[in-house]
């Protein structure tokens, strides 16, 4: 019974990282870059969140509706400032470095204004835990996470595969130069992308820190990076595999926690990643890509 | 089977990438000393000959021998040190090196010194570098590139971009050189010149050439003998004046 | 001798702008000009220098991404100061042992660059990158549960806590796991991190003019080309990769002979430290040697420089480093400098050089 609370754990805790990694990886599709600042967008969700509803003590869903808001607008932001002017730029790198750049900020931001201090989240998720026989509990947040994570999944799927938007975003990811053609515009395809992105890592961050209820301007750094580790594990650029890759990231960090050793789960997930890629260098579900001669 | 003076023996070569049969059945035998050229239309299958001859494709079927030696599997840096060097349709220079250093690459493994004679720049790698500059600096002179030696490779003009291509393969002393369409993008002028610059080439470093070209001028006057590949089979092969008069290569390259 | 200066004369100049900033520094030194806060930056310094030029040999010169590069010097920092540790009184005199600290942390190093570099090499950017961060982590997250102590039956090892080590009464703890390394001797000086600075630019930027240099860099540049003129892609990556790990490595020696107490944190060797480096190599310019040295100079300064500022200096560094980054790379801000320099036709000659 033990294994298997460890195991819904780690699905609902992989169910946030797939969320994460979904805004990751769209990005990485259409714009073709490691976009750093995602964690840090969560970061800023959550305080918002925490605002609104701890501080302000406003109904939960107006926190919710204006966290994503301004994650939305945050992340249209930074990619019209930061990364837009850098597109054409030679190196892959410099773009890198300036959303590190942003990343550096926006943790900044939140440190002046918020302090180092952890800020006490408390649970959004109104449901209580449900009792499963005598031994099986699983919280309400696991629960609530999970819905959410399939929903979004399917939301998004249908949106890229079935509207005229999401199919644009599937033509500028395959070649930038014949959407344009196409009378695709690129910019705006981009700008939604990042919009999309964004609003999910605030959904990201309030049932992150509705599940590890601590908040600090560095909070959304390390769920950041496994997330996207996360998206490069199923396969960058593939929806469906930043899903399983989150799915299977945070089971199997949670049983290593559980059953091996909990200051070694980070880099049992890590090793795991390092296999994956070394057995498939383009990730479970990723492209395989040949220069050709 | 093989004549002794035959260097490049293909029997049966074939690949196919996704059930289409990029090359078929390709046959070729080319003697040492000839200038031998591969035609077709586009989509024929050129190309990818070249890449099975220098491994960076596996065949799926075929056997190739170079001076006797089967280099059938190889990897491509074994080919090469075997004795086939190439040049490539879509120009591939180091960039951001300069002219000179793109050609010392290519004399990479003619000459040696050791990493610690480098980094505490002993006599033997003075001495090396010395004879490795040397070396390069003939080479250009052959095309024509000396006084841009320090040059960055992107910096050349087209022409002499394809130029210096020729050069880095050569460095690496080949017995053959495959050259893939040198003229592409050149002038009248300058392919007359480039005609002049291969037949001195094929005779000053003892070369057997293959090369795979469009512009019919220059395989008419260079070529000593063809083969046609057209959806990757041969259509035709012999002596450059036959193959060009054969009406089945007319009506390949003229359209159905 | 005046060919040979010619020949040279980017590699001189460098180590001259880093010797005359040595010999600037130890005269404030021995003027007292300088804050403790300042003297206490120095070799931390000099070790991010050797970070970022070694740092820029993987980016700039294999043209491969890494994010682990901490975990390198992380590897180097933690062999070494184990080495010197137990070896503390036994091999004498104590540069002697700081020397096979420094050949110890430059060996292990590059033994696991050559390890990791080996499978992981053939990845493809982006996934190298995350890759290398993954690396990185592993090693912080290892070193944090690794218990090592010692006794009169010998070494003991554990990963749980130092109480499984079983060690006897007068046994002596040697890695404490989270705790680390404690009482490593403090042999760093600012004057063997100058060494070691320039120990690494004559290694690194002899390298680069070398054969095996032309080599890696051909591969950067286009790697079918290089494998058609015979040059073997999987060695001199691992070549250049082991020794730009080997380099960090060192640079972790220096790092952590500076230190009383050596920890593995996020800090320090995490990926917050390797992205540091990566900033210092890009905003110095990719494949630049030189532009390294002085971005690690002067962006580990920056900081400090604005401690005035207090909360504000970590905000006015990351708008700083955007703005840079957008200054220097935007097609637009590149265009819009192009025209003001063409009006200035004293600075047209210095921007058509090419420095390496």
């Amino acid at each position: 019974m033990a294994f298997l609370s460890y195991l819904i754990n780690g699905i609902s805790l992989g169910a946030v990282y797939a969320i994460i990694a979904l805004g990751y990886t769209m990005v990485y599709g259409i714009a073709k870059m490691l976009n750093f600042a995602h964690g840090d967008v969560i970061m800023i969700g959550s305080y918002v969140v925490f605002c609104v509803v701890s501080m302000l003590n406003l109904p939960v869903w107006l926190g919710i509706l204006i966290s994503v808001l301004v994650c939305t607008i945050l992340g249209v932001t930074i990619e019209a400032i930061a990364y837009r002017p850098l597109r054409q730029a030679t190196s892959s790198l410099t773009v890198l470095i300036t959303a590190i750049g942003v990343s550096y900020f926006l943790q900044n931001v939140a440190l002046l204004i918020f302090g180092a201090n952890t800020k006490a989240f408390s649970s959004v998720v109104p449901l209580d835990a449900v009792k499963i026989g005598d031994s099986l509990t699983v919280t309400g947040e696991s629960i609530v996470t999970i819905i959410a994570c399939i929903i979004i999944m399917i939301v998004l799927t249908l949106f890229v595969n079935k509207t005229k938007a999401g199919r644009a975003m599937l033509a500028v990811s395959e070649d930038k130069g014949a959407a344009q053609l196409m009378g695709i515009n690129v910019n705006k395809t981009i700008s939604l992308t990042f919009a999309i992105g964004s609003a999910l890592a605030a959904i990201a961050g309030v049932l992150l820190c509705s599940a590890y209820p601590s908040l600090t301007p560095y909070t959304g750094s390390m769920p950041g990076i496994k997330a996207f580790v996360a998206a490069v594990f199923g396969g960058i650029g593939s929806i469906p595999g930043a899903f399983i890759g989150g799915i299977i990231l945070g089971i199997i960090e949670n049983l290593s926690k559980a059953y091996i050793s909990s200051q070694l789960s980070d880099a049992i997930v890590f090793c795991v990643l390092i296999i994956v890629l070394v057995v498939k260098p383009t990730g479970l579900l990723g492209k395989k890509l040949q220069e050709k001669v | 089977m093989a004549l002794i003076n035959t260097l490049l023996e293909v029997n049966h070569l074939s690949i196919s990438f996704g059930g289409l049969r990029a090359v078929d059945d390709l046959n070729l035998s080319i003697k040492k000393g000839e200038l031998y050229g591969l035609i077709g239309p586009n989509g024929a299958g050129k190309t990818t000959a070249f890449n099975l001859l220098t491994g960076v494709y596996k065949p799926n079927e075929g056997i190739i021998r170079l001076d006797g030696k089967n280099i059938t599997g190889l990897k491509t840096i074994e080919i090469n040190k075997a004795g086939i060097a190439r040049t490539f349709q879509n120009i591939r220079l180091f960039k951001d090196l300069t002219v000179l250093d793109n050609v010392k690459v290519g004399l990479h493994n003619l000459y040696s010194y050791s990493t610690l004679s480098a980094v505490l720049r002993l006599p033997s790698y003075r001495k090396v570098e010395k004879q490795m500059d040397k070396r390069a600096m003939e080479l250009l002179e052959v095309f024509g590139l000396a006084e841009s030696a320090h040059l960055k490779a992107s910096q050349l003009p087209y022409g002499k971009q394809r130029k210096l291509e020729i050069a880095r393969a050569l460095a690496t002393e080949p017995k053959l050189l495959l050259l893939d369409e040198p003229a592409a993008g050149m002038n009248p002028q300058e392919t007359q010149e480039l005609m002049s610059t291969i037949t001195f080439i094929r005779d000053k470093f003892n070369l057997t050439i293959l090369l795979i070209e469009h512009d019919m001028k220059l395989v008419a006057g260079i070529c000593e003998r063809l083969t046609v590949l057209n959806f990757g089979r041969v259509l035709a092969e012999g002596s450059t004046s036959e193959v060009l008069k054969n009406p089945e290569v007319i009506t390949a390259y003229l359209g159905e | 001798m005046k060919e040979l200066f010619k020949k040279n004369k980017d590699t001189l100049i460098t180590l001259g702008i880093v010797t005359g900033a040595y010999i600037v520094i130890e005269i404030l030194l021995k003027a007292g000009a300088l804050s403790s806060l300042f003297k206490g930056l120095l070799v931390p310094l000099c070790a991010y220098i050797i970070l970022a030029v070694s740092l820029n040999l993987t980016v700039g010169i294999l043209g491969e991404l890494s994010l682990g590069h901490a975990g390198f010097m992380c590897i180097g920092a933690f062999t070494s100061a184990f080495f010197s540790k137990i070896t503390v009184g036994v091999i004498n005199p104590g540069w002697l042992r700081f020397v096979f600290a420094i050949l110890i942390g430059f060996f292990f190093a590059g033994l696991f660059g050559f390890l990791i570099g080996m499978p992981v090499l053939r990845l493809k950017g982006d996934y190298l990158a995350i890759v290398t961060l993954a690396f990185g982590e592993i090693i912080k997250n290892i070193i944090n549960v690794l218990y090592i102590g010692r006794d009169s039956k010998g070494l003991h090892f554990s990963i749980k806590d130092s109480v499984s080590l079983g060690l006897e009464e007068d046994g002596q703890m040697l890695i404490n796991g989270a705790q680390g390394i404690t009482g490593t001797p403090k042999d760093s000086t600012f004057t063997a991190g100058f060494i070691l600075i320039m120990i690494t630019l004559v290694i690194i930027l002899n390298f680069i003019k070398s054969r095996e240099g032309r080599a890696v860099m051909a591969i950067r540049d286009n790697v079918i080309a290089a494998e058609s003129v015979g040059i073997n892609v999987t060695k001199y990556k691992l070549l250049a990769f082991s020794l730009s790990a080997a380099l960090a490595g060192v640079a972790g020696v220096l790092y952590s002979h500076n230190l009383n107490s050596l920890m593995a944190t996020t800090k320090n060797f995490g990926y917050n430290m390797s992205i540091m480096i990566l900033v210092f190599v890009v905003l110095g310019g990719i494949g630049s040697i030189r532009g390294s040295v002085i971005s690690a100079i002067i962006l580990t300064l920056l900081p400090e420089l604005l401690r005035g500022l207090s909360t504000y200096r970590m905000l006015i560094y990351a708008i700083v480093l955007i703005a840079m980054m957008l200054f220097n790379w935007a097609p637009s801000a590149r265009a819009f400098r192009e025209r003001m320099v063409a009006k200035l036709p004293f600075f047209k000659k210095k921007s058509a050089e090419k420095e390496v």
